[in-house]
């Protein structure tokens, strides 16, 4: 029995190909895999399957909590904090609240923006075991990766390796954990 | 369709031929990760350096002796102080509108010069934040600018643009400062992965916050970068709106404008591109960039800039119109004090710096020549200043009354945090460009034609 892995890599060096293997290995039914790419592919997402993310909802219940903070903590120290009258208006005086509630607004969406991509991506994440593959430096610079992970249900090291070697990579290699 | 039109029209242009995307990694990674350090860096790095010490120097006398060092007196207390101020915010719009407003208009020439254009964003806006805080006179109480519960049971009169500004400012500082570090991860993961040298790769690692590529994160990234750059584009076009409202609801006779606040966001990104080529175009030489930021580039920043400079010439002509068509003898003589009193020659240099000379790009032949690309930008960045010089110091010179005009003098100090502040700017922009990867690898990577995955014919 050998030690458990992560999972088999395999390395190609064009998007091309990369999107050709994922495409394959999906049709071939493994489901846990990931592909790695020193830019965003567009085509990987609908070879992987990827579904729409979650953080454009993110973004805009961040705004709408911005823009009722901004405008209620406004409206809690002219109104009711500190009223000033200022030439007899209103203490309620909602146009010039407009500035500042678009500002937060703002900010709070922008803020949700960044921290809903760290969460949804999982970083920081200072360990990953895809670092172990020998080339995977490679990934960030001019290769392209296609990694099926060992908790996929067909995985299997000999069969699966097999199954990437026919997809015309530079090299497959095992991942440790 | 988008696709034949591409075939048919490679962007050559906005790369030069040959490159691949090891070459394109290596050499922009190369700026940084060397160990030698050009002359040229060396000596713009000193300079700034040295007016930063200026910088230094000038504040530590502002606060020792107060505000009076300055030449700010009743009735002119805004000087130098805000002008700098709307100058440099003005500066840095131009990184935000490249990074943002670029990307959502499908601008592909905007990936190689986003990163810097985006620094030179928040240095600016950092350059310009000092100016507010001094002018505060003791800026060790500016929390008192912030909705804070304190002990004196006031706060912060929210009907005030000048407290708009203070939330304008930060919120788009915050931002600026979000979008470029998200922009950064995936080169900082490069960095990490190329460094060989163990702290360098200690720190780009926990810089990049262990990005690894994935499909999965790349999907969820480029849903980020669209959303960061469709929240940024209103937020930019806000700032300078917000920045004239200091202006604009004010009475003063030459301030109390509805136009203010597009005349503004167009000088602002006039003077922002001027400082993206002034910067740009140095730079690109030394390191040998000139495949990556090509003349297309500098071609397209010139016609922004001649586009963005035509709108100021129409604000220019605008104002003097209304002041005339007002009928209102305040304004009519504001403008006439411009044009004829004693801040005349700031007026009419202005009006050289930044209409007359500026025609010279409808030319092709000096939109492709880098050096007079470069004194052009060095004329709009002197008229740009001239003009929130003119705008504010003019027109709280002499307002409605003769008895309470007052000439404002800029004393030695007043140049002094000026020149202070663009050292500052320039120590900031010399450190990055050394330490971070100044131009995006990976948005550049895709401007290359093998990164377009090709459609293979399915049965």
């Amino acid at each position: 029995m050998t030690t458990p892995i992560y999972g088999l890599m395999a390395e190609f060096d064009s998007p091309t190909a990369l999107v050709r293997a994922a495409r394959a290995a999906r049709e071939k039914g493994y489901r846990k895999l990931d592909a790695y790419s020193p830019f965003p592919i567009e085509d990987l997402s609908g070879a992987l399957d990827l579904h729409k993310n979650k953080l454009p909802l993110i973004v805009l219940a961040g705004g709408i909590a911005g823009l009722i903070a901004g405008y209620l903590l406004q409206y809690f120290v002219t109104v009711w904090y500190y009223p000033i009258n200022i030439a007899g208006r209103p203490l309620h005086s909602w146009p010039s609240y407009v500035v500042i509630a678009f500002e937060t607004t703002i900010l709070f969406a922008a803020l949700s923006a960044v921290l809903g991509l760290l969460a949804l991506c999982g970083l920081p994440m200072p360990y990953h075991p895809v670092f172990n593959a020998p080339r995977f430096a490679l990934a960030s610079r001019n290769r392209f990766f296609l990694c099926i992970e060992s908790r996929d249900p067909l995985f299997d090291r000999a069969q699966t390796g097999e199954f990437l070697l026919t997809l015309d990579p530079k090299e497959v290699s095992e991942v440790a954990h | 369709m988008a696709d034949d039109t591409q075939l048919a029209d490679p962007p050559r242009d906005v790369i030069a031929p040959g490159y691949t995307f090891g070459s394109i990694t290596d050499q922009i990674a190369a700026v940084v990760l060397t160990k030698r350090t050009p002359v040229f860096w060396m000596a713009c790095f000193s300079v700034g350096f040295g007016l930063l010490l200026l910088f230094l120097w000038a504040v530590a006398m502002l606060l020792a002796k107060g505000v009076g060092i300055w030449g700010i007196r009743t009735p002119v207390m805004w000087g130098f102080a805000i002008t700098n101020f709307v100058w440099w915010i003005g500066i840095g719009h131009a990184g935000t509108l490249i990074s943002a407003i670029l990307l959502l208009l499908n601008q592909r020439w905007r990936n190689s010069i986003n990163r810097f254009a985006e620094a030179m964003t928040l240095f600016a806006v950092a350059c310009a934040g000092m100016f507010p805080l001094l002018h505060l006179g003791r800026p060790w109480l500016f929390y008192w600018l912030f909705p804070l519960p304190n002990s004196m049971g006031v706060m912060p009169n929210f009907r005030s643009p000048l407290v708009w500004d203070v939330f304008a400012v930060s919120t788009y500082a915050t931002v600026s400062l979000l979008f470029w570090y998200v922009g950064l991860m995936p080169d900082l993961a490069t960095l990490r992965d190329r460094a060989g040298n163990r702290i360098a790769r200690l720190v780009y690692g926990v810089m990049a916050l262990g990005w690894r590529g994935s499909a999965r994160h790349w999907s969820v990234y480029e849903t980020a970068s669209l959303l960061l750059a469709g929240l940024a584009t209103p937020l930019v076009l806000s700032v300078h709106t917000v920045v004239s409202f200091d202006f604009t609801i004010a009475i003063v006779p030459g301030w109390h404008s509805t136009f203010f606040p597009p005349y503004f966001v167009a000088g602002a990104i006039y003077s922002g591109f001027a400082m993206v080529l002034a910067l740009a175009i140095p730079v690109r030489s030394v390191y040998g960039l000139q495949g990556l930021i090509t003349g297309k580039h500098l071609e397209n920043a010139a016609k922004v800039m001649l586009a963005t400079g035509l709108i100021v010439a129409y604000a220019y002509i605008l104002e003097t119109f209304t002041a005339w068509y007002s009928g209102d003898v305040f304004e009519q003589a504001a403008i006439w004090h411009r044009m004829t009193g004693p801040y005349a020659f700031s007026y009419w240099a202005l009006i050289t710096c930044n209409i007359l000379l500026p025609q010279a790009l409808w030319f092709k032949r000096v939109r492709t020549s880098p050096v007079a690309l470069f004194i052009s930008s060095i004329f709009v960045l002197v008229g740009m200043w001239l003009e929130r010089y003119v705008i504010i110091v003019s027109s709280l010179a002499q307002d409605f009354m003769n008895s309470s005009w007052g000439i404002f003098h800029a004393t030695r100090w007043d140049w002094a945090t000026y020149l202070g502040t663009i050292g500052m700017f320039l120590f900031l922009f010399f450190l990055f460009i050394r330490l971070l990867p100044m131009i995006s690898i990976f948005e550049v990577r895709t401007l290359l034609p093998q990164a377009k995955v090709e459609k293979e014919s399915r049965p």
